[in-house]
């Protein structure tokens, strides 16, 4: 018996028990009793909880610790004695075995795993009818108690209830574990990180050339981690280049739809605005590469800047800029549409123009959530990745140039990660390195920017 | 006192004509701002749409072929069986094909014929065995240097075997099926995204399946049921930053965990869609409470008055009520993950995949991957196959969000 | 005058020894507003009346007569740091319309909510003191707040139709409690429910078209189908009226008179018309204390209290 067919009796028998508490629950209620505290469906679904989720999580915990049981056993057995020693190889004939012993393959790839196969088969099927047999008997038990429970005043509906409260808890826990598991993997890796290279080379070095060598004796066998020239990159073209283009792009078109657009024209200009932040963002680095790019580059060189590069920082900046704008216009439009209208017709009463309106009263009322937008935009540009994969270079230049090209911190990221690297080499953790820093200044960019837009509209709500 | 405050009429109309000057130049600023966005978008879609329609199409060449003279050979009886594909894909078509392109058009033709012709003669043996046997024209799609130099000038070889071909009428454009319904190749004329579309179509199931229902609970469990306490406030702020976290940070994770830790398959729609769910969940939840919270108070008190519980009211009647906006909500989150490239990359959705995923286990890559993937390739070919993968995934896109919009009007509801 | 309509034919025999028990009353005002414990409960009523409120409604009862409905003993109610309710006694009684009049803000809705325990779904909201449905203490651990809400129904101030047929809006009650166990039964309790609300003729030929899509009063009735059809003991009305056309008022209080003989009703009103017209014993709240309360009939012609004076010949309010 195999744990599979166990689970599937569990879920036999809870269906089985439903059926009985729904159709005694229904008896109850034919016979006269007429008001049942619950309906005989949560009679039903009561009985279907206690028996398949006990019974269900047993064998879930079960099947590993069989697992190493069965593991156990057979290398206890005279055939596993003779294994070789080396873990690697032992641990491949042992998943071969297993694989045999249950019918998932035909041969092994060593010999030995073959004869490991009976004794396997053996002592699975054991473990498992011990398993197996514990969970249809607390399947059983529970049954039983479930059944027992059906009647007139017990209140079925109310522990459903909380089973599905347990649920919706569970469900909503997922994001804490998430923001948990990506805090504590990237801790967890940055240590590691930090064991081979030191956090002051990493935080103030101004070196970045991340090979790490073959051979021992190879030349520049000793790579260098100072993040500084990366964080210059990023912050050069997320936080300057395309905010210069995004800022009062999006900021005027948000004005120009809200204020002056006609509402024909609004209506269509607002979804064909936000059709620029759906484009996927690898669309817009093939755009960069393939377009931008060698444009902003002859535009370089007729300039006279023999420097300019086929991997600008500007190219990429524009880009992002133009990606950015729907995301500034929709915030800028929210903060807008949110200053009170008496603010408005005072200032339009006293003789002012619109355009006075706008820049000397509504802008500055409207300033402390068009800053939060601005910020969140700035911490979706940092946190780009194809853009800059696509269409910035390698070169880790700490430079003002726009021209030359410059390297981000999510470039880096994609770069160290997508060789075959060993997963423990220091270029490899430099890549979580890169990832946490990249995680605590989006975290700081939001949390800002999120006060100071829930700031803004507790001042006019 | 009046001297001051009131202007003189003549100097009060130029300030005037001042005032209405600046007026018209920030309303123009802004007509500019607008015109100028939405210019950068028309001109990228049509960038996109230049380069890449002529990726779905392919120039065929004709070519006397005949079977019985090469080194092909094959029992016709096997092609009628189960394994013809398998068969046929063992015998050295390519060389054939090779010998008889130098034959007809000289030696410089020999590299005109691709993968794409070897699948295609593959095709037609299987629905005629009889060429094995004959000699016969046969139009073969050409190697992507042909294609690319018969659609626009690139170098001079392949200018010429151009004119040669054309001159004799055995040149032709054809309708490139092909790249829908096949997978990625070395030979860009041979490339389909097929394979990739699979691939993207398992992850975002995956993801659908996980984050739908995670997140809408999360968004009942946050609006209609949470006690305000620490924990509350914790998942809350949790969710929000969640949102706004960077892709890539997700995709470290996904390694990290997924892949490091509980050693699921690399490359697998499976991490794909569990990493793209836990990114599009925070999106579901948001979207979800504000669907949840603009269902009027009154119908709670209302289902509530005859007696139903918590429970019953949100799930009888606050959820469906909802639930148009939970999708509108849902369909543009999923939409954001189904463009997604960078958190793949990072869990090994990068590899050079031939054929199509068959579950969830399998190697596998996505449409942006591709994109990513071909859009690195040094062959000229792949600039207009790259182009037409973005065409086919902006469709996509473009039906994603049509359907939320259509959702959004259709059913929602004004209270 | 407004209290120019008692409705004589309601009302049982004016006690003279009301008179005197308000007369008794009026001596000790303080007794009345202070809800301390009085300092020697006089008549030795089992159900230990607190002083003030309650006793000029005790005394015009015939002395052996059923026990009531419901009872509220000493409640009070608090949202946060305000109180909202305090220390309100009251009893509700079977086939009689209660009318809870007093101006806005005075917790006579505060007070309705607590008798079914709405005040449940606002979470700063602290209800104290004793509510008894039939003995049964209505906050205890034992009683089902679901099972009690389908024994109190209520009617709320705006119609909240669901956004479903008219068939389902009825039906809803039913099915969650299970009322009702084919279609066929379930067919006949709205047909019932929507005859009892004076509705079916109007609606007969219409039952799956949305509620939503009906008159403000006829959506009104439809709540109060909708309310009717879990077979409730009680129904509590919020101001039912208050959102709807004089024509459609009517009909709701023509309806309530015919629902008395069935249930017993209680109705929060700004409109003291109103109260005079549909209900048997009316109770006043002013500032979450409740003023006076007795027969309709006394309230409105002999009130007892000066504050009830006042607001019943439009004084404040």
């Amino acid at each position: 018996m195999t744990l599979t067919v166990a689970l599937a009796a569990v879920f036999l028998i809870a269906a089985a028990a439903g059926w009985l508490a729904y159709s005694r629950a229904s008896q109850l209620r034919g016979s006269g009793h007429s008001r049942l505290h619950s309906l005989p469906a949560y009679h039903g679904a009561y009985a279907v909880l206690w028996v398949a989720v006990p019974a269900a999580l047993l064998l879930a915990v079960w099947a590993p610790v069989q697992t190493g049981l069965v593991t156990q056993e057979v290398l206890a057995s005279a055939e596993g004695q003779a294994l070789p020693e080396f873990e690697m190889q032992r641990d491949a004939i042992l998943t071969e075995a297993r694989e045999i012993a249950r019918g998932q393959r035909e041969a092994g790839f060593n010999p030995e795993s073959k004869d490991l196969a009976p004794s396997f088969a053996a002592a699975d099927s054991r473990y498992s009818f011990v398993g197996g047999a514990v969970a249809i008997l607390l399947a059983l038990g529970a049954a039983f108690l479930a059944l027992r429970r059906v009647g007139v005043t017990f209140r079925a509906r109310t522990y459903v209830e909380r089973w599905v409260t347990a649920l919706l808890v569970a469900a909503s826990l997922i994001a804490i574990f998430t923001t948990l598991g990506i805090v504590l993997s990237l801790m967890f890796e940055t240590l590691r990180f930090f064991e081979q290279v030191s956090p002051a080379e990493f935080l103030f070095g101004l070196n970045w050339s991340p090979q790490t060598a073959i051979r021992a004796d190879q030349v520049g066998s000793s790579g260098a981690f100072g993040w500084i020239p990366l964080l210059w990159g990023t912050v050069f073209i997320g936080a300057i280049i395309a905010m210069i283009v995004a800022i009062p792009l999006g900021l005027m078109s948000a004005i120009y739809l809200t204020q002056y657009a006609h509402p024909t024209v609004r209506s269509w200009m607002k979804p064909l605005l936000e059709i620029l932040a759906g484009v996927p963002t690898v669309v817009y680095g093939f755009f960069a590469a393939l377009t931008v790019a060698p444009a902003v580059r002859d535009l370089g060189l007729s300039l006279g800047i023999s420097s300019a590069s086929s991997e600008s920082a500007l190219a990429a900046g524009l880009v992002m800029g133009i990606m950015i704008i729907p995301f500034i216009s929709s915030m800028a439009d929210d903060s807008i549409a949110a200053v009170p209208q008496d603010m408005r017709d005072g200032s339009l009463a006293m003789g002012a123009t619109k355009s006075e309106t706008i820049r000397r009263v509504v802008l500055p009322a409207a300033l402390p959530g068009v800053v939060g937008g601005v910020l969140l935009a700035v911490s979706r540009a940092i946190g780009e990745t194809m853009i800059v994969v696509m269409a910035a270079g390698l070169a880790a230049n700490l430079t003002a140039n726009p021209f030359s090209s410059v390297t981000t911190v999510t470039t880096q990221i994609v770069q160290l990660l997508t060789g075959d690297q060993e997963f423990d080499s220091a270029k490899t953790l430099a890549a979580f390195a890169l990832g946490l820093a990249l995680f605590v200044i989006t975290l700081v960019l939001n949390l800002i920017a999120l006060s100071f837009v829930r700031r803004y509209r507790e001042a006019y709500e | 006192m009046r001297a001051i405050g009131r202007p003189t009429a003549a100097s009060g109309d130029a300030r005037l004509r001042r005032r209405y000057a600046a007026e018209r130049r920030f309303r123009l600023a802004g007509l500019f701002a607008v015109g100028l966005s939405a210019a950068f978008l028309a001109f990228l879609l049509i960038t996109m749409a230049w380069k890449g329609l002529s990726g779905f199409t392919q120039f065929e060449a004709a070519l006397p072929v005949d079977l019985a003279r090469s080194d092909v050979i094959l029992d016709p009886a096997d092609l009628a069986g189960p394994e013809a594909r398998n068969i046929v894909a063992g015998a050295p078509l390519n060389a054939a094909i090779s010998q008889a392109a130098v034959a007809a058009y000289g030696e410089e033709a020999a590299q005109l014929f691709g993968g794409g012709a070897v699948r295609s003669l593959s095709r037609q043996l299987i629905a005629d065995p009889s060429l094995l046997s004959r000699r016969a024209m046969l139009w073969l799609p050409v190697g992507s240097a042909v294609d690319v130099a018969a659609k626009q000038d690139t170098d001079l070889a392949a200018e010429r075997l151009v004119e040669r071909l054309e001159s004799r009428d055995a040149l032709r454009r054809t309708l490139n099926i092909d790249f829908l319904r096949e997978s990625d190749a070395t030979d860009p004329s041979a490339v389909g995204v097929w394979g990739a579309l699979k691939g993207s179509f398992l992850t975002i199931m995956v993801t659908i399946m996980l984050a739908f229902p995670v997140g809408v609970l999360s968004a009942v469990y946050l609006e209609e049921f949470a006690p305000r306490n620490r924990w509350t406030d914790a998942i809350e702020v949790s969710i929000n930053n969640l949102a706004a976290v960077p892709s890539i940070i997700f995709g470290l994770l996904g390694l990290a965990v997924f892949l490091n830790f509980m050693h699921l398959p690399r490359s697998a729609p499976l991490v794909g869609g569990l990493t793209l769910a836990l990114m599009t969940m925070p999106v579901i939840v948001i979207a979800g409470r504000n669907a949840i919270q603009s269902v009027p108070p009154s119908i709670r008190d209302a289902a509530l008055g005859v007696g139903a519980s918590k429970m019953q009211v949100v799930f009888h009647h606050v959820l469906p009520l909802a639930l148009p906006g939970i999708l509108t909500g849902t369909i543009i989150g999923l939409a954001r993950a189904l463009g997604e490239t960078a958190p793949l990359l990072m869990i090994g959705m990068r590899a050079f995949i031939v054929s199509p995923p068959n579950g969830i286990t399998d190697p596998a890559t996505v449409l942006p991957v591709q994109i990513f993937l071909w859009s690195d390739e040094v062959n000229r070919g792949f600039v207009e196959k790259t182009s037409a993968a973005i065409i086919v995934l902006l469709i996509f896109m473009l039906l994603m969000n049509g359907l939320a919009i259509y959702l959004r009007n259709r059913f929602e509801r004004r209270w | 005058m407004k209290e120019k309509m008692p409705l004589t034919s309601n009302t049982p025999v004016p006690a003279p020894s009301a008179a005197i028990a308000a007369e008794a009353h009026r001596q000790d005002p303080s007794v009345a507003r202070e809800e301390g414990l009085p300092p020697e409960p006089k008549g030795d009523v089992p159900t230990a009346e607190p002083a003030g409120s309650s006793e000029p409604t005790a005394s015009p009862e015939p002395a052996p007569g059923p026990p009531p409905k419901m009872r509220a003993h000493e409640v009070s109610v608090s949202y946060g740091d305000k109180q909202a309710l305090k220390n309100v006694s009251i009893d509700i009684h079977d086939d009689r319309v209660t009318a809870f009049i007093g101006p806005s803000g005075c917790g006579k809705s505060t007070f309705l909510r607590c008798l079914n325990r709405m005040n449940d779904t606002i979470p700063i909201a602290r209800v104290t003191g004793r509510i008894e449905l039939d003995g049964e203490d209505v906050n205890s651990t034992a009683m089902d707040v679901v099972q009690l809400r389908a024994r109190v129904g209520m009617v709320f101030q705006k119609p909240n139709p669901f956004p479903k047929s008219i068939f389902e809006n009825v039906a809803y009650g039913p099915r969650i409690h299970g009322l009702g166990s084919s279609k066929a039964e379930l067919e006949e309790i709205v047909e019932n429910s929507l005859k009892r609300a004076g509705l079916w003729d109007e609606v007969k030929d219409r039952l799956s078209e949305s509620g939503t899509a009906l008159s403000g009063g006829q959506q009104q009735r439809l709540c109060i189908a909708r309310a009717i059809a879990v077979d409730p003991e009680v129904i509590l009305m919020d101001e039912p009226c208050s959102a709807l056309d004089p024509i459609a008022t009517a009909k709701i209080e023509e309806l309530i008179h015919e629902l008395r003989g069935r249930y017993a009703i209680a109705i929060v009103t700004h409109n003291m018309q109103q109260a005079a017209r549909v209900s048997q014993r009316t109770a006043f709240f002013h500032l979450g204390e409740l003023i006076e309360a007795g027969h309709t009939s006394e309230i409105f012609t002999n009130p007892k209290m000066q504050r009830t004076q006042d607001y019943i010949t439009g004084r404040y309010g």
